[in-house]
């Protein structure tokens, strides 16, 4: 194990780890509670249709999945803002377009079958030192947005008609989490890949939510969880050489049993 | 230093259509300062909409609202709300000072975190309305009673002169209603009270002025209501009744 830590993939794959968790459990937080699950789910499925076009335009994969994320969060926001009634209708819908695209545009890239099955359960073990850098410059945003608006994205988050009432620009700071949450998915993807993406936004976060009496404890407190399953997930991969990410998520769900059979018993 | 027949709030003719159903018609009404004044009246009668426009938050467009001789959106800070439903969203981990605190937002606030004398004026709001002792509990674990009595205190922290209620009672036992409108009664001493109500027999202990609205309104003068022997209601000329003119009845009946 040791000896493990003296290669370059693996001290990158440790650091993005805890980057992508500390993140993830920020803006997890966010979006439980703003109830917002289905809606990071969305994004993070149409950001598959980016990943596609990236690879066939021979653009650099996170920025075409940055941008596809930030559009469909854009878009998620605007639709949710307008007609509520039909947001899971317009959801499922871009979820399944995103995929669509995003396999298309793979199937036309000629030679290129090897990579696809890493976005969608993750590759951790091939993050790249530009990766690290998009990852950390996410983070250090995230921190600061969040610190700076702490007290407007709380109130809009716990009572957003009052909010409102008291002159917060509750569409702006809604769309600014699900920009965010768009950021976070695509970076989560490299970590655990965009299906077990809600695990890592939500699992941590739960349990976090419980134990927690305020929301900047609820935050600090998942990019904890979060940091200590992906690491252990990221050691019982290589030791048993099974794939990271499910193991991350799988590590986080047992994990989440413990809690909960524990604080029952109490 | 009592400054009687000043109104704060005045609306004149006041009409409101949602599409092309008329919610409001010909509202007129002049709220005077210090007065507890209670809107009772059917779900869907438009009293919720009153309150929005009064809030600014649905713009009138026939008619008009001034609070304290301006335009609604003008005065916003000096109007504390108190929202419908405060039972939402009990698992949000968020402690009750923090609550508290959102009634600052609008104001002049520090860079990050929160000022010393935020604190102080949201830990003396909690104490008005005996929470002081749970500032630092999560809102989740307190009682319905309890926690409406914080969202009273968030919408103190702002020095209000109205106060503003939608449904404060309709979720909570009878002691902890008790206890809302005595606090209500209290704070009444100082500002001017509405609250919006289905519970007849406590608005008519508590409130001065009664008012009912469906679509339109109609006026209930209740000022000395402990001696009401023979108090006719202007409205008693037209063909009004409603649950307080039930009330009265079923008092007569009982005396």
């Amino acid at each position: 194990m040791i000896e493990a830590l003296s290669f370059d993939f693996i001290q990158h794959a440790i650091l993005a780890g805890i980057l992508v968790s500390i993140a993830s459990g920020i803006i997890g937080s966010l979006i439980v509670v703003n109830r917002m699950v289905f809606l990071a789910g969305g994004i993070a499925h149409t950001a598959y249709g980016g990943i596609g076009m990236a690879v066939f335009f021979g653009l650099p994969i996170f920025l075409g999945a940055s941008i596809f994320a930030v559009l469909s969060a854009l878009i998620i926001s605007i639709i949710t803002l307008k007609h509520r009634e039909r947001m899971d209708t317009f959801i499922g819908l871009m979820w399944a377009v995103g995929m669509a695209v995003g396999v298309i545009f793979i199937d036309l890239t000629e030679g290129y079958t090897v990579d696809f099955m890493s976005y969608l359960f993750g590759s951790i073990l091939a993050v790249s030192q530009n990766d690290l850098y998009f990852m950390g410059g996410l983070l250090v945003a995230i921190i600061f947005i969040v610190t700076f608006w702490y007290r407007d994205i709380l109130a809009v988050s716990y009572d957003s008609e009052y909010a409102q009432l008291r002159g917060i620009n509750v569409p702006f700071f809604y769309t600014l989490i699900l920009v965010l949450s768009a950021l976070t998915v695509v970076v989560a993807i490299k970590v655990v890949g965009l299906i077990l993406v809600i695990a890592l936004l939500t699992i941590p976060v739960y349990i976090a939510e419980r134990v927690s009496n305020t929301l900047y404890i609820m935050m600090m407190l998942s990019g904890l969880f979060s940091s200590i399953f992906t690491l252990i997930g990221l050691w019982v991969s290589y030791q048993y050489d099974i794939a990271s990410g499910a193991s991350i998520i799988l590590i986080s769900t047992l994990s989440l049993f413990t809690f909960l059979g524990v604080s029952k018993l109490r | 230093m009592k400054k009687s027949n000043m109104s704060i709030i005045e609306i004149k003719n006041l009409s409101f259509k949602y599409g092309k159903q008329k919610i409001l018609e010909d509202i007129n009404l002049s709220i005077e300062e210090r007065d507890f004044l209670a809107i009772i009246g059917p779900n869907g009668g438009g009293k919720s909409t009153l309150l929005k426009l009064i809030l600014g938050i649905n713009t009138v467009r026939e008619g008009d609202i001034y609070t304290f001789g301006e335009k609604p959106k003008k005065n916003l800070s000096l109007i504390g709300y108190v929202p419908q439903n405060t039972n939402v969203n009990t698992d949000f981990p968020i402690k009750v000072i923090e609550v508290v605190l959102m009634g600052h937002i609008g104001t002049k606030q520090p860079l990050f975190g929160y000022g010393k004398d935020e604190i102080m004026c949201a830990m003396g709001a909690l104490a008005q309305v005996g929470m002081d002792e749970f500032s630092n509990a999560k809102i989740g674990s307190l009682s319905g009673g309890q926690r409406q009595r914080v969202m009273i205190a968030r919408a103190l922290c702002a020095h209000p002169q109205i106060l503003i209620l939608d449904e404060p009672t309709s979720s909570i036992d009878i002691d902890g209603q008790k206890q809302i409108y005595q606090l209500l009664k209290e704070l009444n001493k100082m500002i001017t009270i509405i609250v919006v109500s289905h519970d007849i027999s406590v608005i008519m202990k508590y409130a001065k002025t009664v008012i009912h609205i469906n679509k339109t309104l109609t006026y209930h003068d209740i000022t000395n209501n402990n001696n009401n022997s023979n108090n006719e209601r202007p409205h008693h000329l037209c063909n009004h009744f409603c649950e307080v003119e039930f009330f009265h009845k079923s008092k007569e009946r009982v005396s």
